[in-house]
């Protein structure tokens, strides 16, 4: 018999869930909850989009030509090197 | 801990006085290290990926032979990018540059250990991050942060006291793109403590072993500041996402 977890059970323990950090018991005493669980899916479900949002969110940044130095900054690195040791 | 000379510009006297050479020696000891996807910024290998290509072993032994010009090459062509890193760290402009040119007088001070096992590209990242990381445990103290009302709330019987509601799809490239702009504003609201891990975490990709040795704390306190973090993300962005009828 599959004990029936809590949504804040389900909910504050989801990152273990999702890293695959759970027993195999716990494993379905997870998928018993969400086959059950509209609520509790639509939590998953969003916060896996939100992770996958974070991460796509500064690819999109970096896949065109890197954004330039301002000439200020460069200036500065190079005055502060002049002034280091060797 | 080596004392370097005051210099002029952004704050370079502060911090940088506090990077001592054991950073160098840790720095060079994690280069055949710098395993995450996007340390190496690539997720399939590349031949070149597997050591320095020609052309930067040429600008390497340039700057260890202490030419200015192959220095300002090196701030040049990476600069842009450590500074839009180091702005997703810190809100302040300042700050960011700061940490920009603490990584770099850094990196000037550990070529000789730079064996060319990962690109400068690479490299200059891991020192930018690890930058960035020291200037924010440099400030002062403050107590843990309050993610208060950006994580769920339950009932006395373990359901949520607002139930979650699907989120609309994005329906195409452009909604997927409005939305990463979004996330991105939305990661600069989170505290400070939570932002970092969720930084090194889902952006950096770090794993969680090297996030806490960076930090300072427990696996397990990253593995739950970050869950919290990820949490308060999608409480930030329900409002703008949820649509569909339950």
């Amino acid at each position: 018999m599959t004990r029936w977890i809590t949504c804040r059970e389900l909910i504050d323990f989801l990152w273990r869930y999702l890293e695959g950090e759970v027993s195999e018991e716990e494993r379905l005493e997870f998928e018993y909850h969400l086959a059950r669980c509209p609520t509790c899916v639509a939590y998953m479900n969003s916060y896996k989009e939100t992770v996958s949002l974070g991460r796509a969110a500064f690819e999109d940044l970096e896949a065109p030509a890197p954004p330039e130095v301002p000439e200020d900054l460069v200036a500065a690195i190079l005055t502060a090197r002049r002034s280091l040791p060797g | 801990m080596v004392a370097v000379p005051a210099a002029s510009g952004y704050g370079f006297q502060g911090l940088h006085a506090t990077v001592s050479w054991a950073l160098c020696a840790f720095l060079s000891a994690l280069e055949p290290m710098l395993g995450s996807r996007r340390l190496t910024e690539s997720s399939t290998p590349s031949p070149s990926d597997a050591g320095a290509p020609p052309d930067e072993s040429a600008l390497v032994a340039r700057l260890r032979g202490g030419e200015e010009e192959a220095f300002a090459l090196l701030v040049r062509a990476h600069g842009g990018r450590l500074l839009a890193t180091a702005r997703r760290f810190f809100g302040c402009e300042d700050d960011a540059r700061d940490a920009v040119q603490d990584a770099f007088l850094s990196a000037h001070q550990a070529l000789a250990a730079f064996q060319g096992q990962a690109r400068l590209s690479t490299w200059l990242h891991r020192i930018l991050v690890n930058c960035c990381l020291m200037k924010l445990r440099s400030r002062r103290r403050r107590p843990e942060e309050s993610l208060e009302g950006l994580l769920p709330v339950f009932d006395e019987t373990g359901h949520e006291a607002r139930p979650s509601r699907p989120w609309e799809p994005l329906e195409d490239e452009m909604a997927r793109r409005q939305a990463c702009a979004l996330v991105r504003s939305l990661i600069g609201q989170l505290p400070e403590s939570y932002r970092t891990v969720l930084l090194l975490r889902d952006i950096e990709e770090l794993d969680t072993a090297q996030a806490a040795e960076l930090l300072g704390i427990s696996e397990n306190a990253v593995k739950i500041r970050l869950h919290r973090a990820r949490q308060a993300l999608r409480a930030l962005l329900d409002p703008h996402r949820k649509g569909l009828p339950s």
